[in-house]
């Protein structure tokens, strides 16, 4: 007779496990959110004791724990730090058809960036400090996908 | 610090699927592995600390589900969400604090029964982030295209590293994925996301770990072959990607200056003989070698080119294979130890490089290296 972990029938349980979350923005993220949905602009936060602009706004500053107490309004452009095209998509994360990519980007008058998509482009416009613009969605719900995605400005030239 | 050693190291093989193993199954395999080479009962065994994370095993509290296993009934139990290098730093920490003379800590991971991407995916902020769809080979490409743009490393001295690791995988029996590649090979690989292609990502894997710490007086009645740990260093960045200078590596040199201080190294690249780094993506290994100090920042690329960190040149890396031929997550650092291990007592085998007298350990934990573990092990206390 031979081992019987040799001939085994290997049994597996399928699953998935699909759980509702509420996740609270806060009282300094649902700020700047609402004001995404409302008047289509971005705000960040200021540390008064090191003058650094956050975006995303953050209630304290990370660096010396001040309490980020003025809000600053930013512009819907910006430089773009780093950068990559997506080639695979995704069933289920892909949030726009290919090509699609992602950008950090530093909105003028922000001292830090932020991740957000990159669409409507061509692979040449995307640089080290190129220019980039939000595109809002018409219909907007106080979601950092109130916008759509940020473009060269201008354009796809 | 007070002397404290590495008395016993196990890891099951690293596959790609594991069905004949449940999660138990393999931390069993491996926990048998370490109390073997240790020469040790569980008996033996102070404390227990075990490493895995919740979204990638489908339960919650998941490192309390595996007690059965790893023979922590009845004694004190602590665990940790994170890579094992910080793990086992924290299992030293058990064993510096006086309460228990031996510790053992314990990692295991299923890459093939989930998603990986959706999981890598939850690690990003629900607000602002995980909506756009980021997840650990996208967040990693804006950090290699960063890394690039700043520094005059190329996609091709990145895929050598793909090469190298690859090739070193052939001599290491518990590799999950040897590849006789070639440059072009990788370049001509599909990109995924920019300049991120498939041959430079590493594989989905299961496996499981375990090691023993000691300290010195229970090391010395434990075993004949202690490995000891010579110098620890841990340093955290920001959490949100546009915070950071994704192209720089401050925390890591932060923790690998202090681990040399502590080791007393002066020089790592003269000082130190081997390196086993986390390298999930093929450019994080010259990334990394340089936040180690092991050459100038932007000089990581030709570090490889040069052959000087092939396993027979002056400092191999990764001569195991790495994370590239074989990445069960959690599971990778505690593995970068045990391979220094093997190699500092000479039991490596066909991928032994060398003589090894002083070996470098690195894990990551969260998004791009936000978090790095650098461990000094070495043969003499």
């Amino acid at each position: 007779m031979g081992d019987w972990r040799d001939d085994q029938e290997l049994m597996v349980m399928e699953g998935r496990i699909k759980v509702p979350y509420d996740w609270a923005a806060g009282t300094v993220g649902s700020r700047y959110l609402r004001s995404l949905r409302d008047d289509k602009k971005f705000l960040g936060t200021k540390c008064p004791r090191c003058n650094i602009v956050y975006h995303i706004p953050r209630r304290n500053c990370p660096d010396c724990m001040e309490e980020c107490s003025e809000w600053v309004e930013l512009a819907n452009t910006g430089t773009l730090v780093t950068y990559t095209t997506v080639r695979m998509q995704h069933p289920t994360l892909s949030p726009l058809p290919l090509p699609y990519g992602y950008g950090i980007i530093k909105l003028e008058g922000a001292d830090t960036g932020f991740l957000h998509l990159l669409h409507e482009f061509e692979d040449s416009q995307l640089l080290e400090g190129a220019t980039v613009e939000a595109v809002f969605r018409e219909e907007r719900e106080a979601r950092i996908l109130d916008v759509k995605y940020f473009r060269p400005l201008g354009g796809v030239k | 610090m007070e002397p404290v050693a590495v008395v016993g190291v196990g890891m099951t093989d690293i596959r790609k699927e594991r069905r004949t193993d449940s999660f138990a199954d393999m931390i069993f395999e491996a926990v048998q592995k370490a109390l073997g080479d240790a020469g040790m009962t569980i008996d033996e065994v102070d404390n227990v600390i075990t490493v895995s994370n919740d979204f990638f095993d489908g339960r919650t509290i998941s490192s309390m589900a595996i007690q059965d296993a790893c023979g922590s009934y009845n004694k004190n139990i602590t665990t940790v969400e994170g890579d094992g290098t910080f793990g086992a730093l924290f299992g030293v920490m058990r064993v510096l604090s006086g309460s228990y003379g031996t510790t053992l800590v314990c990692a295991h991971q299923k890459g093939s029964e989930s998603e990986s991407r959706l999981i890598t995916n939850a690690m990003f902020d629900p607000i602002y982030e995980r909506s756009l769809g980021i997840e650990a080979i996208t967040s990693s490409a804006l950090q290699a295209r960063a890394y690039m743009n700043r520094y005059p490393v190329s996609e091709e001295q990145c895929a050598m590293v793909s090469v190298k690791n690859h090739g070193n995988a052939f001599k290491n029996p518990i590799a999950q994925l040897p590849l006789a590649l070639t440059v072009d090979d990788v370049m001509a690989s599909p990109y995924i996301s920019d300049p991120i292609k498939l041959l430079d990502c590493c594989p989905l894997s299961d496996g499981a770990s375990a090691v023993i710490i000691a300290n010195v007086d229970r090391a010395k009645k434990i075993t004949k072959k202690p490995v000891w740990v010579k110098g620890l260093g841990f340093c955290c960045d920001a959490y949100h990607l546009g915070d950071r200078d994704l192209s720089e590596v401050a925390s890591l040199s932060q923790a690998a200056k202090a681990a040399y201080a502590m080791a007393g190294i002066s020089d790592p690249a003269k000082e130190v003989d081997l390196v086993e780094l986390y390298d999930a993506f093929s450019y994080m290994e010259p990334m990394w070698l340089e936040g180690l100090g092991f050459c100038e920042r932007g000089e990581g690329g030709e570090l490889t080119a040069s052959g000087k960190t092939a396993m027979d040149g002056e400092l191999p890396v990764n001569a195991s294979g790495g994370c590239l031929s074989g990445n069960p997550v959690m599971v990778a650092g505690l593995n970068r130890i045990i391979e220094c291990v093997l190699q500092l007592r000479g039991e490596a085998g066909e991928h032994q490089a060398g003589k090894v007298k002083t070996a470098l350990a690195h894990g990551t934990n969260g998004p791009c290296g936000q978090s790095h573990c650098v461990w000094i092990l070495g043969g003499d206390k």
